[in-house]
């Protein structure tokens, strides 16, 4: 995986395959306090303990298409190989939240990627599920959820290409700000 | 041309779009469209699946086709990935493997367009629910 965003689009399906209609995506890059934070958590199946446990296993897999689950423990891998970590918090019949938490100088973390991107591949294929997203660079964040776009966009589908085009543009335009606006 | 960055950004343009374009029409008729499946699991990710779906979204547009393109998760082709599944209106489902930019424009150019097949065709041994 060459950048955060792909770990991110990776993570999701999991959200997915565990039946989540709420998907809520949150990264936090913070250069001041030094740390950048991924977080997906979702109202899908859950894990129970032993499922937890064997989590970063990659021998450890729910599906039946093939015998390895590699997505979790390459997200670690690259967490801890950065001065960082991941947590999962997973309650059975109520949802999983992942974290992955990078230390932002650190020379072996990822780049970030293209969020926006990720995050509109991820709405228009998914138009049943309500996504949630925020990003938050320092102190200031911007937020955008599937329910304001529907709302707008008053029946026109999220996966019309000139639609996820004018939803990739916004979300970026709006990242773009936030940095921007914070340069020291 | 200025940038879209807010809700009321969106809502104008959106409404803009509607006026020139049938985007609400394609909408109310889903079973005329091709269905394109980018499979999009570790397997594929790491192998290029983003930019692949990027390719086919891109090249659906240019040539104005009346195609909704989605992801899926691993089906087991791990070796061949990334992978493609087209459905075309009336058809059965095709996988193609090892699809990057390129085999992801003659897929449309090729396949969806004009009915040929390519390389790379994957058995249907598995069943979709």
């Amino acid at each position: 995986m060459n950048d955060l965003a792909l770990h991110l689009l990776d993570i999701i399906q999991n959200s997915l395959s565990a039946g989540a209609t709420v998907i809520t995506v949150s990264i936090e890059e913070n250069p001041r306090n030094n740390f950048l934070a991924m977080s997906v958590k979702d109202n899908g199946c859950g894990m129970n303990e032993e499922q937890l446990q064997k989590l970063s296993d990659p021998f450890f897999t729910s599906r039946t298409t093939r015998r390895v689950g590699l997505g979790v423990p390459l997200l670690r891998q690259t967490a801890e190989q950065s001065g960082g970590n991941l947590k999962v918090v997973s309650e059975p019949g109520k949802g999983t939240c992942l974290t992955a938490r990078f230390q932002y100088d650190h020379l072996d973390r990822p780049p970030l990627g293209d969020m926006a991107n990720a995050m509109v591949l991820m709405i228009s294929a998914n138009p049943g599920v309500d996504f949630a997203y925020r990003y938050s660079y320092n102190e200031k964040s911007y937020e955008i959820t599937t329910r304001e776009l529907k709302d707008v966009l008053d029946g026109v589908p999220l996966n019309d290409l000139y639609i996820m085009e004018m939803i990739e543009e916004m979300i970026r335009e709006n990242q773009n700000d936030l940095k921007v606006c914070q340069i020291e | 041309m200025t940038k879209i960055k807010s809700l009321d950004d969106l809502r104008q343009k959106k409404q803009q779009l509607e006026q020139s374009m049938d985007i609400r029409e394609k909408s109310d008729h889903p079973e005329n469209l091709v269905q394109i499946k980018v499979a999009m699991a570790t397997c594929g990710i790491a192998s290029g699946a983003r930019t692949v779906m990027n390719a086919l979204v891109e090249k659906i547009k240019k040539e104005n086709i009346p195609a909704v393109v989605t992801q899926t998760g691993c089906m087991g082709y791990c070796y061949a990935e990334p992978t493609v599944e087209v459905t075309k209106p009336g058809f059965d489902p095709v996988v193609f493997s090892y699809v990057d930019v390129k085999k992801a424009e003659e897929i449309i150019d090729k396949y969806i367009l004009n009915n040929e097949l390519l390389d790379g065709i994957l058995p249907p041994n598995y069943q979709t629910i």
